[in-house]
């Protein structure tokens, strides 16, 4: 048993697509090319040049000293924070406008909540010349002002989703239908392993580039390619799948999967999918999603806009269904001083994303010999306003 | 025969109109449903409003974000229609996204929608070989028509499959775009028309997505059967209310 996409975009009983006829020739152009692209050398060669030269790639992959000694475990985390724009983000972005390249399309469109995902798109479009455009909800661009520039500053339009909840949902939604309107010159770069297939195992795959640097740097270091554990944030879990991907079908390696729990599983203030959603279809996918009894999505709370999200990737309601992966979910208080913590035992300051990670020791111990990778997603500075408030800094 | 299969047989152009239940006013759906019969209208397609409408554009989405939060939920939307029989006798469809039928059983959702004298169902974001792997022996069971999309880009191809799994009409969308885009036809959608109306399908097609008035009408049904009007008459619903449908309608037929 696999736990990757079969060929039809199915793990498990979650993915596939379910899109409306106008987006079929879209996804199937993609889904008939995406393997085929991938595989060429000319493709290959452009992305990996990219992810060292341009992205910063391999990664470190450092030794928390202190962090382990605290939890009394061997903790590494990957450094995704390094990463040109400050998040795993661009992994994807940069295979996503290669591709784009090679289906000839001509303009750029993606969402973004948080708009690291945004700023991911509108740097690789800068890069390549092409017209971009992000969409984003009016609640979000108002929290997120500094991303709005930059992806200004790069030469992006940044379109308000004032549809709905005017959150990322929305914004997706917004994409979803721009695609719709445009759909021969278009290609939509979606920021995590979410969407209609080909999309979730295609954003996995560019961002295995994660699992296979930690498989040979921990050989260096440990004299062993495999952890006992993976550990990463999920919002709609591109860093995790990327983490987890050439790990999966490792039974030896322990996956855990962090989500939000915003102020409570049982507050009605949450994002913890796993805990709360049911089987239903969101943006083309079925999957596991946060929904009223009759099938309205509902919107989610996080105090991290980049794990505000009402569902999760197919490949991650599968991990949690299949019981292969273990869930925890981590509230806004817990996380926030995770990340505080992580900031003063080891000098670097995560975004809340990843504080979420980091706070999994009280729920979830490790044996001394253990060695747990932490996937650190990204950098901390796009959310530096938000710990101002909660610390009072 | 089912009733939407007789209205396609009749010698006519057919006229089809779109609303979305509970807007403006959560009860009006019974109302709208017989002054839309009352006045000439061939065939209705009632909106189960949907949180994330992917297919629409601003006007069905605002129509149906108002729907929800005047409360209309699928339960109640079966409720309201339970004696519509009684009064009106055109074709009723449901439209809607896939997400609330699965929620509340595609079987049950489909027994209710037999019981009530419904008699198709349009699910734009259910594809085709789910359709068929899983949910078209409960349609045939039930008696509901499942109605396919098909678009500007739509491969012969897959138009030719389409029409193999079809056995009612085949819904044309008319250009590339979400729900009330554009209006008007060019010489693209001209083309897109003639190309359908020569592949000679089993299915007669009615076409909709930007047509809004009487002259949008009568280019839409030059070639095909009929015509499905939404967004222009949600957005005369919200600013006539539902006193003086017989008008809108009178306009377009006109
Ligand atoms: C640093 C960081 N980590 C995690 C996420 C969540 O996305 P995903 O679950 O796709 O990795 C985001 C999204 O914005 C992010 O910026």
């Amino acid at each position: 048993m696999s736990y990757h996409a079969n060929e039809k975009g199915y793990y498990g009983e979650f993915g596939g697509a379910f899109i409306p006829e106008m987006l079929y020739p879209n996804c199937e152009e993609l889904r008939q090319n995406y393997l085929k692209i991938m595989a060429e050398p000319s493709f290959t060669e452009e992305f990996h040049q990219l992810l060292k030269d341009y992205v910063g790639r391999p990664t470190p992959l450092y030794f928390a000293e202190r962090l382990s000694e605290k939890y009394q475990t061997k903790i590494y985390l990957k450094r995704e924070d390094l990463c040109h724009t400050g998040a795993h983000k661009v992994n994807n972005t940069i295979g996503q406008i290669l591709m784009a390249k090679k289906l000839g399309k001509n303009r750029i469109i993606a969402e973004t909540g948080a708009g690291q995902h945004g700023v991911a798109t509108a740097t690789v479009c800068a890069l390549m010349g092409i017209e971009c455009v992000v969409y984003m909800g009016e609640i979000d661009i108002a929290r997120q002002a500094p991303n709005v520039a930059r992806m200004k500053m790069l030469g992006a339009e940044v379109r308000a989703a004032k549809s709905g909840s005017r959150t990322l949902k929305d914004a997706t939604n917004e994409a979803i239908r721009d695609w719709i309107n445009n759909p021969v010159d278009t290609h939509y770069i979606i920021g995590s392993v979410v969407g209609p297939h080909p999309y979730p195992d295609m954003v996995a795959r560019f961002q295995s580039v994660i699992s296979e640097e930690i498989k040979w740097q921990l050989k260096e270091k440990e004299g062993r390619e495999n952890p006992d554990y993976v550990v990463a944030c999920v919002g709609g879990g591109s860093n995790a799948a990327g983490a987890y991907f050439h790990y999966l079908d490792e039974p030896k390696v322990g996956i855990i999967a962090v989500e939000a729990a915003g102020k409570g599983i049982d507050t009605g203030e949450s994002a913890a999918t796993s805990a709360l959603g049911k089987v239903g279809i969101i943006h083309g996918s079925k999957t596991l999603l946060m929904q009223t009894q009759d099938g309205q999505i509902t919107e989610p709370y996080s105090i991290s806009a980049g794990l505000d999200y009402p569902g999760v990737g197919p490949m991650h309601a599968h991990l949690f269904r299949s019981g292969r992966g273990e869930f925890i979910s981590i509230t806004d208080d817990e996380a926030m001083t995770a990340g505080l913590e992580v900031s003063q035992l080891e000098g670097i300051i995560p975004a809340i994303e990843t504080s979420h990670a980091f706070a999994i020791f009280d729920y979830k111990k490790f044996e001394k010999e253990d060695v747990v990778v932490i996937n650190l997603s990204g950098r901390g500075d796009k959310d530096l306003q938000t710990y101002i408030d909660y610390f009072k800094l | 025969m089912n009733r939407i299969q007789e209205k396609l047989n009749e010698d006519k152009k057919l006229l089809s109109i779109y609303f979305t239940a509970g807007y403006p006013e959560i009860n009006d759906t019974v109302s709208i449903i017989e002054s839309l019969e009352e006045a000439g209208v061939d065939m209705i397609e009632v909106g189960l409003p949907f949180s994330d409408p992917l297919a629409d554009g601003p006007t069905i989405q605002e129509s149906s974000t108002a729907a929800l939060h005047n409360g209309m939920h699928t339960e109640l939307l079966f409720e309201q229609l339970r004696d519509i029989r009684k009064t009106v006798n055109i074709p009723l469809i449901v439209m809607g996204y896939f997400n609330p039928m699965l929620q509340y059983g595609v079987e049950a959702f489909c027994k209710k929608c037999h019981e009530i004298g419904i008699d198709g169902i349009i699910m734009p974001d259910l594809p085709l070989d789910v359709f068929q792997e899983e949910y078209e022996a409960i349609y045939k069971k039930y008696g509901l028509i499942n109605v396919f999309l098909i678009t500007p880009q739509t491969s012969e191809e897959r138009i030719r499959e389409i029409d193999e799994v079809s056995d009612g009409f085949i819904y044309m969308v008319s250009s590339a775009s979400t729900t009330g885009a554009k209006s008007g036809f060019g010489d693209e959608q001209k083309a897109y028309f003639d190309r359908i109306a020569s592949l000679n399908l089993k299915n007669p097609q009615i076409v909709g997505f930007g047509i809004s008035n009487s002259n949008t009408f009568q280019a839409a049904t030059e070639k095909a059967k009929g015509a499905i009007i939404g967004s222009a008459f949600i957005k005369y619903l919200t600013q006539n209310g539902t006193e003086n449908i017989q008008s809108f309608v009178e306009n377009i037929l006109d």
